[in-house]
């Protein structure tokens, strides 16, 4: 497939601009720009055909079967791309005045009580842009607070490994040391380890629940607890939500900040990688330190405040807005009964696909899981040399999308599956029938995998000279 | 049956029993009863009609200007119809980051065009794929210059403030000693910066244009600022690279900048665009995702995700930062705009910017609106102001139109290709009614 650059022409381009009639002055010469710019020349058919074609080689939810762990790959509504598109909030600039952006602030100000009801919180900020800016957030949220209670000990955020990678980096960033301890032989936090574990510096625990196991523990109660005994505080990391809400909150387990993924849980699409949202709520003796820039209301107007505390800014104005206006959009959509049925159509789904694989693929904990679930494929790799990676490569030639690998860290082999609430019944029959295929192949043609995929647009591409010589834009020859 | 779950209640009961349950309920088991939320306390669910009015009742409490004389780090210009039309494909729309290199293809390579287009522009080596905005973009490049014995940053104080208070936050969480450099003339005052660099500097952030809208004397800040064999980072307008000089031009280190500019509405604030490109030396601490080429087993050009040794996936707590979702569709959203420009559709955006700015400045003189300095603009100036800048904004927005930003006694003006003859105009037409 050609690059934009090797479909220019000299010459060519569109006409998008009215002629300058206000003058035809530039910058003096010591000010100007000496080196050729090389930006394609291409005329718009060409252009259009160019991403059509380059559509046709990304799979998006919408082109098929998405059960990547982790990442709750539900369907993307297309009114939430409709609300989002009103030119009554793309057009809003920033700084306009307060009087002027009234319904944009209301906007801001419904959706954070209704996130705050959702998630058991007081308050909450829609500066951070995406996951990890928000877990990075509510740990500025944990410093501040232990900071201005003169508690400069508390050091260590700890950490189970079975969380994301995101964990333990936000909390290095956030100058935090991090503590990791083990998961019990259930999956869940060691209630033992973590005993040890805390004490006079422990800053707080950042934990997910349901884990990345896809399993809810049980002793949640006893975990907030023992930390906040010790004088921690409990971090709860949103991304997996979308097993439990409606039906359990984390301001109810103990958890005193928690950020969301607007691009996970609330049907926001993640565009290749983003445009994301990570708002963090909290309790109400946090809010003082949560980030400037935040909206109120006030004598029946919409203003925006900065907290008296505030930890200052992580992102520029008020986060990602229009981003919040599809979340928004979702949760009115689906209201108290839609949005406890999607949390607990997408556990059955995930226990209904796990059940009809135990007996082939090894469940690496067998009992009822949350949203998502894990198989380890050590047994099948010792037995027919076929990975984990491999099972992976081989369903792309079915037109699904592979679950995650090799993630969490704890299980061998890891293939995490998250089928969303939004996928039917025949969706998962299908693909239960595909990895059962996949199953039998690793034993009678194990080969036929490791070559796999057969039919997409690439074959397995060669990462490690990606690392070891790095090509990373596209070179002119003049 | 609820809201886009295609599944009926009976089809439901039929995967239920298949795993040994009666109902929804008796999946929660685990969870301790007295945490169990027995109703969530929010409105019902309404139609996709009713929940669009509401939406758009929301949308209409706005005001939308006809035409808009502020910037200050956000602008508006002509976005292209094909631009919105590319970025709305449900492929791009809907994919996830592209972990699975052989059926994501197509977000790979626009993600290599994009980084082609960045370095191109900065004249840099090397780009990664998005960080969250300008702001952050920063801020991370803050972090990047960071060495064992070198853990002093100056910055200059005439960097957009939003963007200090977000380097402010991230330097605090680090224990990076912020210093301010102090401006004269709105123009960064080489001779305080010459006093306050030292050996444990790591590095300068400066920004041109500037917040005033001046352009700075970025080589000769390069050239202090690498004697101490310290960083430079420039924050700069992409749309001004297309006729300004470039960072790498004048050895600058490291480049960010908001690529809101780029195609991309100005949406209260977002999603934008945060880019970052490097010298190649550089590379290896650069945060976020990164895009590069190779082969496949047939020796098929093929993209892939690569330096991941960086990230946070692999490295944990010892990643070069905590990104894992950055900008994507933002990045290809600038992608397809500088393709669909081109190089000359580019330096028209900027020369008419450039030109619809001087002649603002002109009427406004006339009108008794003057700079409050003298230095080289792009697009961007300070002006004193004749009247009271409150009354002003208020009167110019009775006829949808946004003023400058007022700032202390002052007004930033700001003009884009949309703010053409008539549209100013239309201003001083405005203007002589309140004067």
């Amino acid at each position: 497939m050609k690059l934009l650059f090797e479909r220019s022409v000299e010459g060519r381009g569109n006409d998008f601009l009215p002629e300058i009639k206000t003058g035809d002055k530039r910058p003096a010469d010591k000010y100007q720009r000496k080196t050729k710019l090389h930006l394609p020349e291409i005329a718009e058919v060409d252009l259009g055909r160019h991403y059509t074609e380059l559509a046709k080689q990304t799979h998006g939810v919408n082109d098929g079967f998405y059960p990547l762990g982790s990442c709750t790959m539900k369907y993307n509504p297309r009114i939430d791309e409709e609300t989002a598109s009103l030119k009554g909030f793309t057009d809003l600039h920033p700084l306009q005045p307060v009087e002027s952006a009234q319904g944009a602030m209301e906007l801001l100000y419904k959706t954070e009580k209704l996130l705050c009801t959702i998630t058991g919180m007081d308050a909450l900020t829609f500066a951070p842009a995406a996951g990890a800016h928000g877990e990075y957030t509510g740990l500025l949220l944990i410093r501040k607070y232990h900071q201005e209670h003169n508690d400069s000990e508390r050091v260590n955020i700890i950490v189970p490994d079975s969380a994301h990678g995101t964990n333990p980096a936000s909390a290095a960033m956030a100058g935090f040391k991090v503590v990791n301890i083990p998961s019990g032989p259930d999956g869940g936090v060691d209630l033992d380890a973590l005993r040890n574990a805390v004490g006079k510096d422990t800053a707080g625990l950042m934990l997910t629940n349901p884990n990345t196991l896809g399993l809810f523990d049980p002793n949640i109660l006893e975990i907030t607890k023992i930390v906040h005994e010790a004088g921690g505080l409990c971090y709860y990391d949103g991304a997996n939500l979308n097993a439990i809400m409606g039906r359990v909150r984390p301001g109810d387990m103990g958890f005193d900040c928690v950020h969301l993924n607007l691009h996970k849980t609330f049907a926001t699409p993640h565009g290749g990688g983003g445009p994301g949202s990570g708002p963090v709520g909290c309790k109400q003796f946090l809010e003082k330190y949560l980030p400037c820039h935040k909206v109120a209301e006030k004598d029946g107007k919409y203003v925006f405040t900065d907290p008296e505390r505030s930890m200052g800014q992580v992102r520029s104005y008020y986060g990602n807005f229009l981003v919040v206006v599809k979340a928004l959009t979702y949760i009115l959509s689906l209201g108290k009964e839609g949005i406890r049925e999607a949390s607990g159509k997408a556990v059955l789904n995930a226990n209904y696909m796990m059940n009809q694989l135990k007996d082939h693929y090894h469940v690496a904990y067998d009992q009822i899981c949350m949203h998502e679930f894990v198989l380890g494929l050590d047994d099948l790799k010792k037995e027919t040399g076929v990975s984990a990676m491999d099972i992976a490569k081989g369903s792309l030639d079915y037109g699904i999308h592979p679950p995650t690998m090799y993630f969490p860290l704890i299980v061998h082999e890891a293939l995490m599956f998250e089928p969303a609430e939004t996928e039917s019944k025949e969706t998962i029959d299908e693909a239960v029938k595909i990895y059962l295929e996949l199953f039998e192949k690793a034993h009678s043609d194990p080969e036929y995998l490791h070559n796999a995929p057969h039919h997409c647009p690439i074959g397995r591409p060669d990462e490690t000279k990606a690392a070891r010589e790095p090509v990373l834009r596209y070179e002119f020859n003049d | 049956m609820g809201r886009y779950i295609p599944d009926t209640a009976k089809q439901q009961e039929v995967m239920l029993k298949q795993i040994g349950l009666n109902k929804i309920d008796d999946l929660y088991s685990m969870v301790p009863e007295e945490v169990r939320l027995k109703e969530l306390d929010i409105p019902e669910g309404k139609s996709e009609y009713e929940v669009l009015e509401d939406i758009k009742a929301l949308a209409d409490k706005n005001t939308v200007y006809s035409s808009v004389f502020r910037g200050a780090g956000v602008y508006r210009h002509y976005i292209p119809a094909i631009v919105k039309t590319i970025t709305s494909k449900e492929e791009f729309l809907t994919a996830y980051t592209p972990y699975q290199a052989e059926i994501s293809q197509g977000v790979l390579q626009s993600i290599f065009e994009y980084q082609t287009q960045m370095c191109e522009l900065t004249g840099l080596d090397v780009s990664n794929a998005s960080v969250y905005d300008g702001a952050v973009a920063a801020a991370e490049a803050v972090f990047m210059t960071l060495e064992r014995n070198r853990n002093t940053f100056l910055v200059s104080s005439t960097i957009d403030p939003e963007t200090l208070a977000v380097i402010k936050t991230y330097c605090e969480s680090r224990d990076v000693d912020l210093v301010t450099v102090e401006s004269k003339d709105h123009k960064t005052d080489l001779e305080d910066l010459k006093r306050k660099l030292g050996d444990d500097t790591a590095g300068l952030y400066v920004e041109s244009p500037n917040y005033f809208g001046l352009i700075e004397d970025v080589e000769a800040m390069a050239e202090l600022v690498h004697e101490h064999k310290a960083k430079i980072i420039e924050g700069v307008d992409p749309i001004s690279l297309a006729i300004y000089k470039t960072p790498g031009e004048m050895n600058v280190d490291i480049a960010v900048g908001e690529g809101q500019q780029l195609g991309m509405p100005t949406g209260f604030g977002g999603p934008y665009l945060g880019f970052m490109t490097c010298k190649k030396e550089m590379m290896r601490k650069l945060p976020g995702r990164i895009v590069g080429q190779t082969e496949d087993h047939d020796g098929r050009r093929a993209f892939v995700l690569t330096l991941q040794a960086r990230e946070q996936h692999i490295r944990r707590e010892k990643a070069s930062s905590n990104i894992c979702s950055n900008e994507a569709l933002c990045a290809m959203t600038a992608s397809v705009y500088l393709a669909a420009m081109g190089p000359k559709g580019l330096e028209k955006v900027a020369l008419s910017s450039y030109n619809n700015a001087h002649y603002l400045e002109s009427e406004l003189n006339k009108l008794g609106f003057t700079r409050c300095d003298d230095g080289e603009y792009f697009n961007e100036f300070l002006t004193k102001s004749p009247v009271d800048p409150d009354k002003l904004e208020k009167k110019l927005a009775e006829k949808k139109i946004l003023s400058g930003l007022a700032t202390a006694e002052s007004i930033l003006w700001c003009a884009t290709e949309l703010n053409t003859k008539e549209k100013i105009a239309e201003l001083v037409e405005a203007i002589r009614e309140v004067i």
